[in-house]
């Protein structure tokens, strides 16, 4: 593979790993948990990209990856007693499965049709879940403190989930990056300019479609249970958030969907401009209103987002902003 | 039982005029210009609000107030189109989507910070009528009625006068209407308005059934998705059969099944109909 | 490029590499295509021809997958292919262009021109896909603009471009839709030239065309089509004299005066 030679790959995955471990270097939690936030948006960003930037497909509710596999895997902690690391697998593969299904149902709806479907998609998740009495109904699941115990009580476990999600973030750039110069990614990318035409050459669609989808539905189901672990409780409400999927799209607008850096640079600006607003009194309570106000500027002025439009004016940085 | 059946059904069906009077509107902006407007349910709440204020504010009585919601509604429509829609219209269905749902944000991220989100009721009652062993809420029946009075407008407005057919024919085919000069900015954007203004008043109606909160809009915006794939994406009369009949199905199942199922079966049928029928029950030709 | 193909196929089709049999096609109320019946040996030239609106590139649609024919059947090397998915028959070694070129705008030159070499009926991987894009390119003589993006091509050069990618895969089969509209008489004779030489190379060719000196000096046979109905088949010489051909292009005079002058 050549992405080892291409030298926007260092700088992305050195770089993040570097950022990442800044608390782990400070030892300070409240920086952790700072950047904790950013590297799950960073991860959930890159994920959805290879959906929405790649292949072109706009999932309004990506964030059902997240509830689902979240539930699954904080189901087999909570109530059959599962370690966290098998159960981050098998979340991470219970949300592959229902892309997988979910997949072949609905990416032969183009465009709007498909969006739509997505969100009646979560929204019949979240009220699944309400009703699923061994996930707990409307109540959801929490976990009981001792559970913490086994991974060195509670502080510490939350230190090996913060290192946990360093080594997911930086896996979702690796695959994102494995994709972006594959010849699957290449298929990919056909799909998203014309999937008409890439039929015609012999991209066979469905099949490349569905495993996009899988791929960017893997690392958020991994994410959601170490993030519901991390709170030791989830509920529907918590899980199946619209609002979030939403954030996640601005996030690869912003940065520049299609690339690697972009969705990267849109979560941790994104994730700061929240900061910053959440905490003058003035903006916070309109902190919504401000991010759709990003939101509709990125699409009237800017919709390459920040990485697309820097390529576009200066050409000699576009080897290493991939 | 038969008699919970009937009651129940009647009772979805008079809800479902409201419902199908809100979907209308996202349904006549998607036949008129292909844009599915997310910004709808905040409108829908905008309206409901509108009405709250009237009342309590001006002691208006909330039909009267209507017609102010949906002049207001109109002139936001209009607004709307002009600066978040038009600029991208032709490019691919993404920029609309996340253009509209980027207004959807503004409106529900001011909206919260100037109304907060505690449910506030429009004190008003129109007492109940039995029709035999029926009971109907005045209000609700009131409601249907104004539905259909508003779609009777809609319709004579769309056939009777040149802006109308000016709708109907870019909604027939945008491309000679443009080359007739017909699809001009004048006429997306009163589409556009149209919608919005729809949209509002009923949300106007549905605050004199239901209390009133900013984010229960994003309740109904939901269920005009699901009615405007059920009667058809583009056609305002499926949208109303449409909400007639997820009404009906609101009230009956229920009746079966605890009442938290009924969003799993809706949009269950949502994604079955997006994928076996998506031009809808009453199919447009798109 | 690719050396001529083995051609046996069944009994049936025997040396034939395309068998169109009866097709027909209705849209609504009108019928596209009617019981369109064409044999097709392999390394021939086919011209396709007729007035707007014929149904010519509704038959590449359906020999290439894109529509299911209501009646009759599609044998491509001897297989029946009728309804099977544009990717499958790509696979097969079919190829094609289209009337509007369809770039894949936010993609380079070469990337377009890898796609086809990636997953047509050779399958390459990316080192591979890479040189041969490279070797079409330079063939059409788009290679010094291998990394711009597509999108910012004029329209020439989309065209040039849509070949090289119908080219990328090495098809046996190459169905052209209007290759040369739009382009003036120098970057015309070029094109002809082009297309000849692909046919030296052992593809077997259809070509969609209203240019008709270009069509009828580069064909060996024709096929007219009108209303969706097959008027007439054979060398230019004998279809440029056929009276249904003539009345049918009867609205343009000098056409007909061409068409009715000669071949050449």
């Amino acid at each position: 593979m050549n992405i080892w030679r291409r030298p926007s790959f260092w700088m992305i995955l050195v770089g993040t790993a570097a950022l990442g471990g800044y608390p782990l270097i400070t030892g300070s939690a409240s920086t952790r948990e700072v950047f904790f936030t950013v590297l799950m948006s960073v991860a959930l960003a890159s994920s959805l990209n290879i959906l929405l930037g790649y292949t072109g497909y706009v999932s309004f509710g990506h964030i059902v990856f997240f509830g689902l596999g979240g539930y699954v895997g904080f189901y087999l902690i909570s109530a059959q007693g599962l370690s966290l690391y098998p159960s981050l697998l098998a979340g991470g593969l219970a949300s592959a499965a229902l892309a997988f299904l979910l997949g072949k149902a609905i990416l032969r709806l183009r465009g709007a049709y498909f969006a739509l479907a997505t969100i009646g998609v979560n929204e019949a998740a979240r009220g699944f879940v309400n009703n699923f009495d061994p996930f707990g109904g409307p109540i959801g699941m929490s976990l009981q403190f001792q559970v913490y115990n086994e991974y060195g009580g509670a502080v510490e476990a939350l230190w090996t989930v913060y290192r946990i999600l360093i080594l997911l973030t930086l896996s979702v750039l690796l695959v994102s990056f494995l994709v972006r110069w594959s010849r699957f990614g290449l298929s990919l990318m056909a799909i998203r300019e014309n999937e008409d035409a890439a039929e015609v050459m012999g991209v066979v669609a469905p099949n490349a479609k569905t495993w996009a989808y899988v791929l960017s539905a893997v690392f958020p189901g991994m994410i959601g249970v170490l993030f519901f672990f991390k709170n030791g409780n989830v509920e529907p409400g918590d899980a199946f958030r619209l609002h979030l999927s939403i954030e996640m799209i601005v996030m690869v607008m912003l940065g520049g969907q299609g690339t690697v850096l972009g969705p990267l640079l849109g979560a941790a600006g994104y994730q700061r401009l929240r900061g910053l607003l959440l905490v003058s009194p003035v903006f916070k309570n309109i902190q919504l209103a401000v991010a759709g106000a990003l939101l509709l500027m990125i699409i009237l002025f800017v919709p390459a987002g920040v990485v697309g439009w820097l390529r576009r004016r200066v050409p000699r940085l576009r080897r290493v902003l991939e | 039982m038969l008699e919970t059946i009937l009651a129940s059904s009647v009772d979805g069906l008079l809800l479902g005029f409201v419902y199908g009077l809100a979907a209308m509107g996202l349904a006549l902006i998607w036949g008129v210009m292909n844009v599915i407007n997310l910004a709808h349910g905040p409108i829908i709440a905008l309206g409901m609000f509108g009405v709250y204020y009237a009342f309590t504010g001006l002691g208006l009585h909330p039909y009267l107030a209507l017609p102010i919601v949906a002049l207001l509604g109109l002139a936001f429509g209009v607004v709307i189109y002009g600066v978040a829609v038009h600029r991208v219209l032709n490019a691919p269905h993404l920029s609309t989507l996340l253009a509209t749902f980027a207004v959807n944000m503004i409106i529900i991220g001011i909206a919260t910070a100037a109304f907060t989100t505690t449910p506030r009721n429009v004190d008003f009652s129109l007492g109940s009528v039995s029709v035999g062993r029926v009971t109907l809420l005045w209000s609700r029946v009131a409601a249907a009625l104004a539905t259909v009075v508003v779609t009777g407008l809609l319709y004579l407005f769309l056939y009777r006068t040149r802006p109308g057919k000016h709708i109907r024919a870019v909604t027939d085919n945008r491309a000679a209407a443009e080359l007739m000069g017909i699809a001009s900015y004048r006429t997306l954007a009163l589409s556009f308005g149209l919608g919005t203004m729809l949209a509002a008043v009923a949300g106007g109606l549905i605050a004199t059934l239901f209390p009133v909160n900013i984010l229960s809009g994003g309740g109904y915006e939901l269920k005009s998705f699901v009615i405007s794939v059920l009667g058809g994406l583009g056609n305002p009369l499926g949208a109303l059969i449409g909400g007639l009949i997820l009404g009906m199905l609101e009230g009956i199942i229920p009746v079966f099944m605890p009442p938290t199922w009924v969003p799993v079966l809706e949009f269950g049928l949502f994604v079955v109909i997006l994928l076996v029928r998506p031009t809808g029950l009453l199919g447009s030709r798109r | 490029m690719i050396p001529a193909p083995h051609l046996m196929g069944t009994v049936e089709g025997a040396g034939m590499i395309l068998q169109v049999l009866g097709v027909s096609k209705r849209f609504g109320g009108l019928q596209a295509l009617s019981k369109v019946t064409i044999d097709l040996p392999a390394g021939q030239i086919l011209g396709l021809i007729g007035p707007n609106g014929a149904g010519k590139t509704t038959l590449f649609n359906v020999i290439n997958g894109v529509y299911r024919p209501e009646e009759g059947r599609v044998m491509f090397r001897g297989r029946n292919v009728t309804g099977l998915r544009t990717y499958h028959l790509a696979h097969m070694g079919m190829a094609r262009t289209h009337q509007i070129v369809q770039p894949l705008n936010e993609l380079t030159v070469r990337e377009n021109a890898m796609v086809g070499a990636c997953f047509g009926g050779e399958r390459h991987g990316l080192r591979a896909a890479g040189q041969i894009a490279d070797e079409v390119l330079e063939f059409v003589g788009l290679a010094p603009r291998r990394d711009q993006m597509a999108g910012s091509l004029n329209v020439a050069q989309k065209k040039r471009l849509e070949l090289a990618r119908a080219l990328s895969s090495r098809p046996q089969l190459l169905l052209l839709d209007e290759v040369l509209a739009g382009l003036n008489q120098p970057e015309i004779t070029a094109m002809v030239q082009t297309v000849a030489e692909i046919r030296r190379r052992g593809v077997t060719i259809i070509m969609i065309e209203h240019v008709m000196h270009a069509v009828m000096n580069v064909s060996d046979r024709v096929v007219v089509l009108d209303y969706g109905e097959q008027i007439a088949e054979g060398t230019p010489e004998e279809v440029s004299r056929h009276p249904q051909v003539i009345e049918a292009y009867l609205g343009d005079p000098r056409l007909a005066e061409r068409l009715a002058g000669t071949a050449g």
